[in-house]
Order: structure tokens, then C-alpha cells, then sequence
């Protein structure tokens, strides 16, 4: 764990429920759900886009480690699991606890 | 454009017709005199008048919007516009081919309403034997992986019975439960004396939804609503009047809300002669309750109407004669009496059974 990885070899993926949909009034991406929605932040937006069931948490982090020097590794991993974490809760994501 | 009043979900109520006869049913009273329903180039027309406003969320409702033919047509527009089409409905009359079909067009998530845990309960309530083809119907929403909610009006003959609920939902594999009491306008409010539950009925009833809300989290929605009758203050009628929603009647008035056209003196326009970003922009109807001009004194000293906009506007005429006034559910305004008289009638006649007055009109089998 001292390297910030999880070691988790769960694969997230979206929900059934769920859609992702730009917004063109606010220049966001939505997350759709049965009445209600969420507006994502270009980093939640980037870690969706992640989420298609082939990739673990460790991958998603590296990947995004690749075009966010300017954060550690670290940091983006919790950040990642911080933000799936919230999305479990309400049953947005499926492969992830 | 600024987002304070931006439509997000459009309401489509397309048909009144109704298979069932609900005695709390959202539907204004006299329904059965309204005009002819719109056509299907008109809604057309008005989902995508609806996205280019902002919409992104669409319910297709009714009365029984099963009863449209065109709405395969519906859903295949909806789901191009990239909307989030929920069809709610009470299942009948379906077949798993049709469901299928909406399904392959892009139909996102179905809500089915069941009125208690049980046949007999349930067809009484519902005013009509649905029980069984409910449940049929649930499966067939879970079996084409389509997300399904569960949606239980809560009353007085079918609040104790929260346990069951959940257990059915659980069952069916809803991905959310909706367990909303009535809420006391058109139908509901004139078989209030037969609806409203005590308030311990109502206390027990939210223990135990919340127990499950913990349990459950992850797996299934737990949604618990109050009857305004027994809260402290009032909700955020529709996040507030002409802000978030856009409901669109049967014959095509455009609307706040489902009975925003029983207020008097407030004129609404039509779909089929006025554009729906000017009727939302511009229109009278719409204007009259937004911003703060309005607000009676109650609540323009009260540093919450930011948050609950002052209630209710149906429910102020409905119980106080005056729009303006503040909700009387809130315990602030000068009318709460009313409320407070109605929660004690609730208790003295507990345990006493009362007649519902079934909703009457044009029925199924005329349409
Ligand atoms: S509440 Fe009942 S009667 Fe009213 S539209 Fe829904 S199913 Fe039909
Ligand atoms: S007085 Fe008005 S603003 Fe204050 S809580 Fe009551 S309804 Fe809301």
C-alpha cells in the first residue's frame, strides 16, 4: 500500500441505470439516473469515462497519473476511490465497494 | 443563460384515461370534462422544444400512459433527444412484447405503482384487480435489465404494511423504492378523512424505512416521503414554481405543476399555440410565483423561503382559499389550524373504517 496502490481487482463499470450525457447549457457532463442527476466536474467526468468494467482502481489512477503531473499518485487514488465510493452508494456504480 | 430557472425534467402527462380509479389520484377532479389529447407530432414537436430548453430527464405519465398507441414513437424520439425517458405507469394493460419494444427504442427506466403488499388490498385500493399483472409486469422490467422503481402511495390503510412493501420490492429487484404518502390535493384531498395517517402511523412507518435505507444502501433506493401534514415546514413544492420542472397536460396546457390549472385567476398556455421556450420564459402563468414580489409577509421574514419558496401554492388555495397565502402545512402560517384540525380528526377516527370515493370520469373502457 505505501506506493498508494489498492491492490483491489475489481473492475468498475456504470450502472444499467445510469447515463452519461454532455450538457450543452453548462459545458458539464450529466450522470442520469431515475429522477435526479448529477453534474460531474472535468475530473469526475475523466474517471467515469474510465469506468468501463476493464479497468481496476489502480489502472484508472495510473492513467490519470499520466496526464496530471502536477498531483502524486497517491492522492489521485483516493481521490478515485473517494469519488466511486459516493457513486456506490447510490448504486451508480456496479464492482466497486 | 443563468440556471436559476432552468427546466431539467418535463412532465408529460399524455393521457387521463386511466385503467384504475385511485382515490388519491394526482389527476385534477374534473379531468373527465378536459379537451381532446394532443397528438403525436405535437409532443414530438414538444420534446424537442423541451431539450433545447434544458430538459434532460422526461416522464411519461398519465392517467395510464400505456392507453397512447404512439408511444413507441414517444420513447424512439426521447431516447434520440438523448433524454431520460422514465415511463410510469401501472402496468396495465401491457404485454411483454410492447415492453420489449420500448425497451430496444431506448425506454431508460419504468415506474410501476403497486398499492399494497397484497391482491385484495391492492385491488381495492386500486378500485380494480391489477395485483397480479403488477407483479408480472415488475418482473418483466427486471428481466429486460431495465432499472425499476417501485412506487407505493402511502395512507392510512396501507402504512403499516411497510415491512411487507420493502420485502416486495426487495423480491421484484427494484433498484428504488418510493414509499411517498399522498400528498393532500385534488383526489387525495377529498378522501383526506379516508387517507391521512396518524402521525404515530407515520412515525413507525419512517423508522422502518430508514432501517431499510441503511441496509439496503447500494442495492436499493429507499425513498421515504412525508406527508406535508406532519412535517414542521414544508417541502420545496416542485424545487419551487417554474424553476426545475415543466409539466405538460393531456389537451397540451403547459404547467408548474399537475394542478397548477385548478388555481384561479392564473391563465396557462397551450403547447399547440405557443412555443414552449416562450410560454417558459415568458408566459404569465409561469411568472406569477417566481422570484420573491409575491411572497406573503410570513415567509418573506422567514430566511427559509429560499429553500422552500413558501410551500405549496395548490395546497395554500386548496385548503386556505388563497394562492398567495403561505402553505398552511407550514407551521409558521397563520392557517396551520387547519392542518392541525385535520391531524386530529386522523387520530380520533383511527381504526375506524372509512369509504374511499373512487376517482370517476372517463373511464377505460369508453376511451
Ligand atoms: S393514481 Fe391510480 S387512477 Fe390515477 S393515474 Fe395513477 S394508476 Fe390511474
Ligand atoms: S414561513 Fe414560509 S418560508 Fe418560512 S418555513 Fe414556513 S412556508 Fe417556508
Amino acid at each position: 500500500m505505501t506506493n498508494g496502490m489498492t491492490g483491489d481487482i475489481a473492475r468498475p463499470q456504470l450502472s444499467l441505470k445510469v447515463r452519461l450525457r454532455f450538457d450543452r447549457r453548462t459545458g458539464h457532463y450529466l450522470l442520469l439516473y431515475p429522477e435526479t442527476g448529477l453534474e460531474l466536474s472535468r475530473t469526475a467526468t475523466e474517471i467515469v469515462h474510465l469506468c468501463t468494467g476493464e479497468r481496476t482502481v489502480d489502472e484508472i489512477a495510473q492513467y490519470l497519473a499520466q496526464t496530471h503531473s502536477d498531483i502524486s499518485l497517491v492522492e489521485i487514488t483516493r481521490d478515485v476511490c473517494d469519488f466511486l465510493k459516493a457513486l456506490a452508494g447510490r448504486g451508480l456504480v456496479q464492482g466497486f465497494k | 443563460m443563468n440556471n436559476e430557472y432552468r427546466p431539467y425534467t418535463l412532465i408529460a402527462e399524455l393521457t387521463y384515461r386511466c385503467p384504475l380509479r385511485c382515490p388519491y389520484c394526482s389527476n385534477p377532479l374534473g379531468y373527465a370534462g378536459y379537451g381532446n389529447e394532443i397528438d403525436t407530432d405535437t409532443w414530438l414537436r414538444v420534446f424537442q422544444e423541451a431539450e433545447a430548453l434544458g430538459v434532460v430527464h422526461l416522464n411519461l405519465t398519465g392517467g395510464e400512459p400505456l392507453l397512447r398507441d404512439d408511444l413507441e414513437r414517444l420513447i424512439e424520439r426521447a431516447s434520440r433527444l438523448e433524454l431520460y425517458t422514465n415511463l410510469i405507469t401501472s402496468g396495465m394493460p401491457l404485454t411483454f412484447g410492447r415492453l420489449s419494444r420500448f425497451a430496444a427504442l431506448g425506454l431508460n427506466s419504468v415506474q410501476v405503482s403497486v398499492q399494497s403488499s397484497g391482491p385484495t388490498e391492492s385491488d381495492r385500493i386500486a378500485g380494480a384487480p391489477s395485483f397480479h399483472r403488477k407483479l408480472e409486469v415488475m418482473q418483466w422490467v427486471a428481466s429486460l435489465e431495465l432499472p425499476l422503481t417501485m412506487n407505493v402511495v402511502l395512507h392510512r390503510d396501507n402504512i403499516d404494511e411497510i415491512e411487507e412493501l420493502i420485502a416486495l420490492a426487495e423480491r421484484v429487484s427494484a433498484d428504488r423504492l418510493e414509499l411517498a404518502n399522498a400528498q393532500y390535493l385534488g383526489w387525495a384531498l377529498k378522501n383526506r378523512v379516508a387517507l391521512l395517517p396518524t402521525r404515530e402511523q407515520v412515525e413507525t412507518a419512517r423508522t422502518i424505512a430508514s432501517k431499510a435505507r441503511e441496509r439496503l444502501r447500494g442495492t436499493m433506493e429507499v425513498i421515504f416521503v412525508t406527508p406535508n401534514y406532519y412535517s414542521v415546514h414544508p417541502k420545496p413544492c416542485m424545487d419551487g414554481w417554474g424553476r426545475r420542472f415543466i409539466v405538460v397536460n393531456p389537451e397540451g396546457l403547459a404547467l408548474p405543476c399537475h394542478l397548477a390549472h385548478t388555481l384561479p385567476g392564473l391563465r396557462f398556455d397551450n403547447v399547440t399555440k405557443r412555443d414552449l421556450a416562450d410560454i417558459w420564459h415568458h408566459s404569465d402563468g409561469f411568472n406569477e410565483f417566481r422570484g420573491n414580489r409575491w411572497l406573503p409577509d410570513v415567509c418573506r421574514n422567514c430566511d427559509r423561503h429560499t429553500k422552500d419558496f413558501g410551500g405549496c401554492r395548490c395546497q395554500a388555495f386548496h385548503v386556505t382559499g388563497n394562492a398567495c397565502a403561505t402553505d398552511p402545512a407550514c407551521s409558521l402560517s397563520p392557517d396551520h389550524g387547519l392542518i392541525e384540525s385535520a391531524r386530529s380528526q386522523a387520530s380520533q377516527s383511527a381504526g375506524v373504517p372509512i369509504l374511499f370515493e373512487y376517482r370517476t370520469g372517463r373511464g377505460f373502457s369508453q376511451a
